[in-house]
């Protein structure tokens, strides 16, 4: 296979909630090559853990189905995309709201997208009701000087 | 989760040494839903030293039983609580009702 990305890398699983870890610590090793901090590590953690939460519980309510994992590089970006073709969502701008959820009674806090969008540069969500769910998450992971300054030094030195 | 009363304290002390995601929040929920039923204590401590994760599971876990110990008449406490952790306790508003106890380690 030829990518036009620098990296890229796809999972898929069964929509258990033991996958859960496993599926953010995939994520957080993918994209340890970024050089992130510790926290921008935690901020994706985060992010993909909610995404395929809400495929499994929201988008496949518990059944049996498959979650779809596709990370790419590109230059100094990650981008995840996770879905589900799970029940889908009809209407996106409602279940993005902080504190919306539609499970109340299953103690779901509705904080899910607020956590996505607000650890990750950008996010998207693409849904079509009985045919599943999308999102996109996009985040730039500066790259600290460190590397720069060590050529900087040999020149002078050179 | 480890869980410790003190009786003279009337203080329950659960020690969360799971990653708080929706996964691990069920089986956390019961255990500490039971040890509250049995002391029903006057004062409920979430120890979160040992949380290397926690999502937005874990919002829900601690309203939930900030529900149930108020109907209780208790108080619950969180200490040792990371940044991460805080960040997103304070992104959720949890702490407009519950207070991060900053000066006790115990
Ligand atoms: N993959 C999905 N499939 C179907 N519905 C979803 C999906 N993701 C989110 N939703 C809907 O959006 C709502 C808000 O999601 P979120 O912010 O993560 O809160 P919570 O998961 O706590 O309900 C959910 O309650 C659900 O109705
Ligand atoms: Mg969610």
């Amino acid at each position: 296979m030829v990518s036009k990305y620098d990296n890229e890398m796809k999972l898929e699983f069964l929509s258990k909630s033991s996958n859960e870890a496993f599926a953010r610590i995939a994520v957080a090793a993918f994209a340890s090559q970024l050089d992130p901090t510790i926290e921008e590590i935690a901020d994706i953690k985060t992010a993909v853990s909610e995404a395929v939460t809400n495929c499994i519980i929201h988008g496949y309510e518990n059944t049996q189905g498959i979650v779809k994992v596709h990370c790419i590089i590109k230059n100094n970006q990650l981008i995840i995309e996770i879905s589900d073709t799970g029940v889908g969502i009809e209407d996106v701008n409602m279940a993005k709201e902080p504190l919306y959820t539609s499970k109340p009674n299953l103690e779901r806090s509705g904080m899910g997208f607020t956590i996505m969008q607000s650890f990750m540069d950008e996010l998207n969500v693409e849904s079509v009701v009985n045919l599943g769910t999308k999102v996109t998450m996009k985040k730039t992971i500066k790259q600290s000087l460190k590397g720069e300054d060590n050529q900087n030094n040999i020149c002078i030195t050179a | 989760m480890e869980s410790n009363y003190l009786k003279e304290d009337k203080t329950l002390v659960l020690k969360i040494t799971e990653e708080l995601d929706h996964h691990m929040v069920e089986k956390l929920r019961r255990k500490a839903d039971y040890e509250i039923e049995r002391h029903i204590p006057r004062k409920v401590i979430f120890d979160f030293n040992q949380v290397s994760f926690m999502d937005s599971a874990g919002i829900g876990l601690i309203l939930g039983r900030y529900k149930n110990i108020s109907i209780l008449g208790g108080q619950l406490e969180l200490i040792n609580v990371n940044e991460q952790v805080e960040k997103i306790l304070n992104m959720s508003g949890v702490l407009k009702l519950i207070k991060i106890n900053k000066e006790e380690c115990a």
